[in-house]
């Protein structure tokens, strides 16, 4: 700083009487006044509002059935069953019924949701190894440490998908049947495209072929201890949708945020009568394979059904929330106003 | 000790010692050899000690920061104990899902390893990188003190500079500031100003209409060209002296020729012109004067003096000095002249010499003597001349007496004294001189200014009482309206200790009484403390150095320092730079007050050093001060825009740099704590680890330090036009621990906020294709936005003065943030790393998304609106003079700023201070002696050669002061103070 410039001459020394180190710079200098905060707080509550009434009325036009099938009706035998560890092979099947009062309109999702499920802890969200999900053979063969204990079995067998996510992935399936006049109808699902585009293309990708096939590829691998099916196995039906890329799987390996969470199972397919217009009203049945535990955690299992608008399923939140904040913003404005309009004239003579 | 060189035996005492830090004149070179440096040198000894100096900002935020370290170590446990309890009721259950690890041997451990693992992930609410923000800030803010063109001198090419960069915010606290007097209020430059012969004033100037005009720089100046002999650089307004010098008006022809023989000056020759060398600049001004106006005094010897007058020269055969001393405050030489006739020419205070006139002089004694009070109510030092006709025969008895005395053993000083008085009395008065003691530029105005901002000066000066008392009034600290100047000058304890209480019983005793008057109730001020802003009428304190020395033993300091925090104006004079020191470290003891210390020569070193913050005048005096200091620059007038305008900036965006620092960092951990309660306390993060590791980094640093930097809430003009807006640095209100404590809590809000709103709405949310969108980096990137947007909002509602970099920081922010978000989220990344950026996708997903957005924006404007909602109530109906003053800027933002003209106040007083002497024995004897002049040879050529004299006249000088008077040796001024 004392460092001398290589100028000369009596104001050699002399700073620069530039804008910048003179601190002069041209500014904007707002400042909170009646005439720029008041019309501000009334706009933005105007706006909250708004939105708070369209999305209410949005809101409005969506349904939501839940059904808890944990103990419920004849799933209370599983229940029963599931809680002794020793006949966790065993298949059960159950069935609820439950009733449409009002026809669902347009899409349709089906949702399983699982409550008290803590998919946030945060050595369960580790517990697994996106390296071999994305299909590397190194990963495959060796799965990461993170995956411990679920990263090889007693025999030393890799596990994939290794770790605790993979292994505690959801395993009832439904089948949901309409009742018309005519009889018992199937509602038709559809099980594929639950996923992000990323998380289907990029995110997860199958160990390299090079014209094997997909158990071949995972020879010398084993299931998740808790899996009844390996991973090439997961879709009986469609080739495509097995291994790291199975929907299902990768809607599980997306852990929720919070303990209570629901994910999507599958959507109604509407090609056929009488589903083209969404679910009509009526009579259903849910037959739900049991298979997963839930009494060690006191946890519920449930399927829901909703319909979505624009900004999502049926959130009574977000206009519940917008509305409560407009109608503070509002009286913060009003009280705003009245004490400029009481003070004003001091804040005028402010400057005396 | 002795010297041996060449076989000769050389004593070497105090007389041959020159002091560190003394600085040559009179004499270009000197033989000398270093016999003890460093540590052992008296300038070295008298300066104290160094300190590390810190701000108190620096210490409150040593002190937040333990605090919030606590903090989160609080916040540690408290999860951590959720974490027992969870693992004990829910985990258990959970761990069919996932085992415990061999490690986790219990709950109880779980919950410790859980403590430690929090302590990582909230770590960010321990700012670590403030430290380093904080210190960029400063070295900003020194930068902006070393570009400030308006603290550049030109005369002396010297541009202020910020020595220390750790202080800066400091400056904008000071309370307290103790100043030097010369060099640093004064130039110490005399300036004959002005002088009344014979009853006539000359020196001031009338316009046509009769009226007095004042002097500025456009004033034509008396022409002296006619005199080959006149010194340039001596400026004289009034053309009538002249004409009455050309007139041949004997008054003033005798009076100048006083002013030409009467004193201790000696001429030399350099380059061809006359120069003197004065042992005060007094003095100089006097002989200067003389010459201007035709009587040049051109040499001397022992025995004789030679003048120039009116081109003829004329020599006098000088016959004794009667030299200056404190008790006599006169001077006089008794001369022949070339008729042969004996004259005593004498000049001293006005007092002494009025008491010595001849009954005949008694008229113009009245007319010179309302003069003089004149000259006085302009705080100029006045002396009043005199002289007396010698008869040839009287002077042979009294030269044979005053022979005889010199040599008596005993008693010789009294008896001399005596002496001189006998021959000095009944002169006739000549008239009087006025000399202006320059004050450096705008220092009247500037010590106003700092008075108006609270801040209380003193001046701590190795000059005696008069002199300090002099500038006093000149620098408008002291005035005629002062209630009372207390003078402090007792000589033992037990009379300070009288003084100083019977000055406080005054003041308090007159404020009781006016304040009975206004309020019944006299109970309140039983409390000294209370009483101090109570006080309304003025008071200063004098105190001397002997008074200082017992008033600062630890029984009296107490009184003193209340005393004197009671007095607007406090002068110490002849103090001692230990002393100094010892009021600064006073006050810093007692007051808990931000110091500052100015000064610009060696003696002041100590001062600068105790003090919080030590400012050099970088002057004539050497560079010790400038040294030592933290903030050095030409003239004391630059001290109003360093402390009001950068001090207060400084401090100012300090403050809200830290406030805004502590806010975010709260805002942006405690997010972690509420999903605790939610993720099992397992020490799951929010946010993505890039995320947490780039915020405070890349996303916030940049706007904060733009506001730390640039920020101005009133500019330079206003802040020097209205100083009472310093007082918020002095009361501490801009950031103290309650500020701390509410920006936390604003903080804590704006997490608790960000976690929840999303929670509310991510708990129930459906992604419009139907697919589940409550996963956990959905909710991270959603929190994630929207913290980085709130933060952004918010420190656009902190900032104030919005720049081209301002507004390039805060949207590059927040640019850079989705950017860096895409980037990090991107499909090429991932397949490098697939572990470590695993959130691929989430913000292409999320982001689209219209129902995050309304969760971002709802969650934006539920943190914003109550802020603002605060900060707009508050600057209605609590606004701060800040505001008003900004209002005022805003209000008449398109007229032109007018420059505030603060122009000193005609004094008329009836107080006058006549020593225009050094305070110490002149040279008398020593030209008499002849001692100092290589020869008696009488020079008419003026040339002396210099170096074999003068530096005999110099040992013969040190000699007869002791050695320490030779630091200042050319500043004779300064010479009491050791």
């Amino acid at each position: 700083m004392g460092k001398e410039k290589s100028k000369s001459g009596p104001l050699a020394r002399r700073p620069d009487n530039s804008a910048f180190k003179q601190q002069r710079l041209p500014a904007w200098t707002p400042m909170l006044t009646a005439s720029t905060v008041l019309p501000s707080f009334y706009l933005l509550a105007l706006i909250c509002m708004l939105l708070g009434v369209w999305l209410l009325l949005t809101v409005q036009n969506t349904q939501e059935m839940k059904v808890d099938y944990t103990e419920a009706g004849s799933c209370n035998l599983c229940f029963e069953m599931r809680k002794n560890v020793s006949n966790a092979g065993q298949k059960c099947t159950c069935m609820i019924m439950f009733s449409i009062e009002k026809a669902f309109k347009g899409d349709v999702f089906i949702y399983y949701g699982l409550r008290n499920f803590h998919q946030n802890l945060r050595r369960y969200m580790d517990s697994r190894d996106d390296g071999q999900m994305l299909g590397r053979k190194s990963n495959l063969k060796s799965p990461s440490s993170y995956c411990k204990p679920f990263d090889v079995d007693e025999k030393g067998v890799p596990i994939a998908p290794c770790g605790a996510v993979a292994n505690s992935m959801f395993n009832d399936s439904f089948i949901l049947t309409y009742y018309t006049i005519n009889g018992p109808t199937v509602v038709p699902l559809l099980r594929k495209g639950l996923t992000w585009y990323t998380d289907k293309n990029v995110k997860y990708r199958n160990p390299k072929m090079d014209n094997l096939t997909l158990p071949e590829v995972f020879e010398g691998t084993t299931r998740p201890p808790y899996w009844q099916k390996p991973v090439y196995q997961l879709d009986p039906f469609d080739p495509n949708n097995n291994g790291f890329i199975n929907d299902d799987l990768l809607v599980w390996m997306r852990e929720a945020a919070f303990p209570n969470f629901k994910k999507l199972y599958g959507f109604l397919y509407r090609a056929n009568k009488p589903f083209t217009k969404g679910l009509p009203a009526g009579n259903y049945s849910v037959a739900i394979s049991y298979n997963f535990p839930v009494q060690y955690f006191k946890g519920r299992k449930e399927v829901v059904l909703t319909t979505v608008s624009w900004f999502g399923g049926q959130n009574h939140f977000l206009p519940i929330a917008y509305l409560v904040t407009s109608g503070l913003i509002l009286l913060t404005a009003v009280v705003l106003t009245v004490v400029w309009w009481k003070f004003g004239k001091d804040g005028k003579n402010m400057a005396d | 000790g002795t010297l041996t060189w060449r076989g000769n035996k050389y004593s070497l005492d105090n007389g041959k010692m020159l002091l560190r830090g003394c600085i040559l004149r009179n004499t270009e070179w000197c033989f000398g050899m270093v016999i003890f440096a460093g540590l052992q040198t008296k300038l070295m000894q008298n300066c104290g000690k160094t300190k590390f100096k810190r701000t108190t900002i620096d210490k409150l935020m040593n002190t937040l920061v333990l605090w919030i370290f606590a903090f989160l170590i609080c916040m540690g446990v408290i999860l951590a104990t959720g974490n027992t309890i969870w693992e004990t009721w829910i985990g258990r259950g959970f761990e069919m899902f996932l085992p415990w690890t061999k490690f986790q041997i219990g709950t109880v451990f779980s919950g410790f390893l859980t403590f430690w693992s929090y302590i990582i992930i909230l770590n960010t609410v321990v700012p670590i990188s403030l430290y380093v923000s904080v210190e960029v800030l400063r070295l900003g803010h020194s930068f902006f003190i070393n570009w400030d063109v308006k603290m550049y001198d030109c005369q002396t090419n010297t541009a202020a500079v910020a020595r220390t960069t750790t202080l800066n915010e400091e400056l904008g606290q000071v309370e307290f500031i103790f100043s030097d007097k010369t060099g640093t209020l004064t130039q110490n430059i005399m300036v004959f100003s002005k002088c009344s012969i014979n009853g006539t004033i000359y020196g001031d100037v009338y316009d046509e209409f009769g009226h007095r005009k004042e002097i500025t720089e456009k004033t034509a100046c008396v022409d002296f060209s006619y005199n080959l002999l006149s010194d340039g650089a001596f400026k004289f307004y009034d053309n009538t002296l002249v004409e009455a010098v050309k007139q041949k008006d004997s008054a003033v022809q005798e009076f100048l020729r006083l002013l030409a023989l009467c004193h201790t000056v000696m001429s030399e020759e350099s380059e061809g012109k006359l120069v003197y060398q004065a042992q005060s600049p007094d003095e100089a001004a006097l002989v200067t004067a003389a010459r201007n106006f035709g009587f040049a005094f051109w040499s001397r010897t022992p025995e004789s003096i030679t003048v120039c007058e009116m081109g003829q020269v004329v020599t006098y055969q000088l016959l004794a000095i009667l030299d200056f001393n404190n008790t006599r405050k006169r001077m006089s030489v008794i001369v022949r002249d070339a008729q042969g006739r004996i004259k005593l020419y004498c000049k001293g205070a006005d007092t002494i010499i009025f008491d010595l006139l001849d009954p005949s002089s008694k008229d113009l004694m009245h007319t010179t003597s309302e003069q003089l009070n004149e000259f006085a109510g302009e705080g100029l030092r006045t002396l009043a001349l005199a002289y007396k006709d010698l008869d040839e025969e009287y002077y042979d008895v009294w030269m044979k007496k005053f022979l005889f005395v010199s040599t008596v053993l005993e008693n010789r000083e009294d008896q001399l004294a005596a002496l001189h008085e006998e021959i000095e009395r009944g002169m006739k008065l000549l008239g009087a001189t006025a000399i202006e003691d320059k004050l450096q530029e705008g220092v009247p105005e500037t010590i106003s200014k700092l008075n108006l901002a609270d801040i209380k000066i003193w001046v701590l000066t190795g000059d005696k009482q008069e002199t300090a008392v002099n500038i006093g009034y000149s620098c408008n600290m002291l005035r005629d309206d002062m209630t009372d100047v207390f003078v402090v000058s007792g000589h033992t304890l037990t009379e300070v200790q009288q003084q100083l209480r019977k000055a406080k019983e005054r003041i308090l005793s007159l404020s009781r009484v006016s304040d009975a008057r206004n309020d019944e109730d006299n109970d309140i001020f039983a409390d000294d403390s209370v009483f101090e802003e109570a006080i309304i009428t003025e008071y200063a304190l004098v105190i001397n150095g002997h008074s200082l020395a017992h008033a600062l033993e630890p029984q009296l300091e107490i009184v003193f320092l209340d005393l004197a925090c009671l007095c607007k104006t406090v002068i110490c004079c002849r103090v001692t730079p230990m002393q100094k020191a010892q009021v600064v470290e006073l006050v810093r003891k007692h007051k808990r007050a931000v110091t500052l210390a100015v000064g610009d020569g060696a003696n002041d070193v100590s001062m600068i050093k105790t003090s919080h913050i030590g400012v050099g005048i970088s002057g004539q005096e050497g560079m010790q001060a400038v040294l030592a200091s933290d903030y050095s620059f030409a003239q004391f007038r630059y001290l109003q825009r360093l402390l009001l305008v950068h001090g207060r900036w400084s401090y100012f965006r300090m403050s809200n740099f830290l406030s805004y620092f502590f806010y975010k960092n709260f805002a942006f951990t405690l997010v972690h704590f509420w999903y605790g309660f939610y993720c099992g306390f397992s020490a799951q993060t929010v946010y993505d680890q890039w995320f947490i590791t780039l915020f405070n980094i890349v996303y916030t640093s940049l706007p904060v330090l733009a506001m730390g930097l640039f920020d101005q809430d009133v500019n330079d003009q206003n802040s020097l036009r209205h100083p009472s807006l310093y007082k918020s640095g002095q009361n501490n209100l801009l950031f103290n621990k309650r500020q701390f404590f509410l920006c936390t809590v604003h903080g804590m809000t704006t997490s608790f906020l960000l976690f929840f709103i999303p929670y509310g709405a991510f708990s129930v949310m459906v992604k419009e294709d139907g697919s589940h969108s409550s996963d956990q980096q959905t909710f991270a990137v959603t929190i994630a936005t929207s913290l980085v947007i709130v933060v952004s909002v918010q420190i656009g509602l902190s900032m104030h003065y919005w720049t081209a970099v301002n507004h390039l920081f805060v949207w590059g922010s927040l640019a850079m943030y989705f950017v860096i978000l895409f980037a990090m989220q991107s499909d090429g990344l991932f397949g490098v790393l697939p572990n470590i950026f695993s959130f691929v996708g989430a913000a292409r997903n999320c982001l689209s998304e219209k129902s995050v957005w309304l969760v971002i924006l709802l969650t934006t404007a539920v943190c914003i609106v109550p802020d603002l909602f605060v900060r707009s109530i508050r600057a209605s109906l609590f606004p701060t003079q800040t505001d008003r003053v900004r209002q005022l800027q805003q209000s008449c933002k398109r007229q032109r700023p007018e420059e505030q003209n603060l122009r000193r106040a005609c004094r008329t007083s009836s107080r006058r201070s006549a020593y225009a002497f050094s305070h110490q024995e002149g040279f008398g004897e020593l030209i008499t002696s002849g001692k100092n002049m290589r020869t008696s040879r009488v020079s008419s050529t003026c040339s002396y050669e210099r170096t074999a004299p003068s530096s005999k006249w110099i040992e013969n000088v040190i000699k007869r002061t002791n050695a320490v008077s030779c630091i200042s040796f050319g500043s004779p001024n300064k010479q009491h103070q050791s």
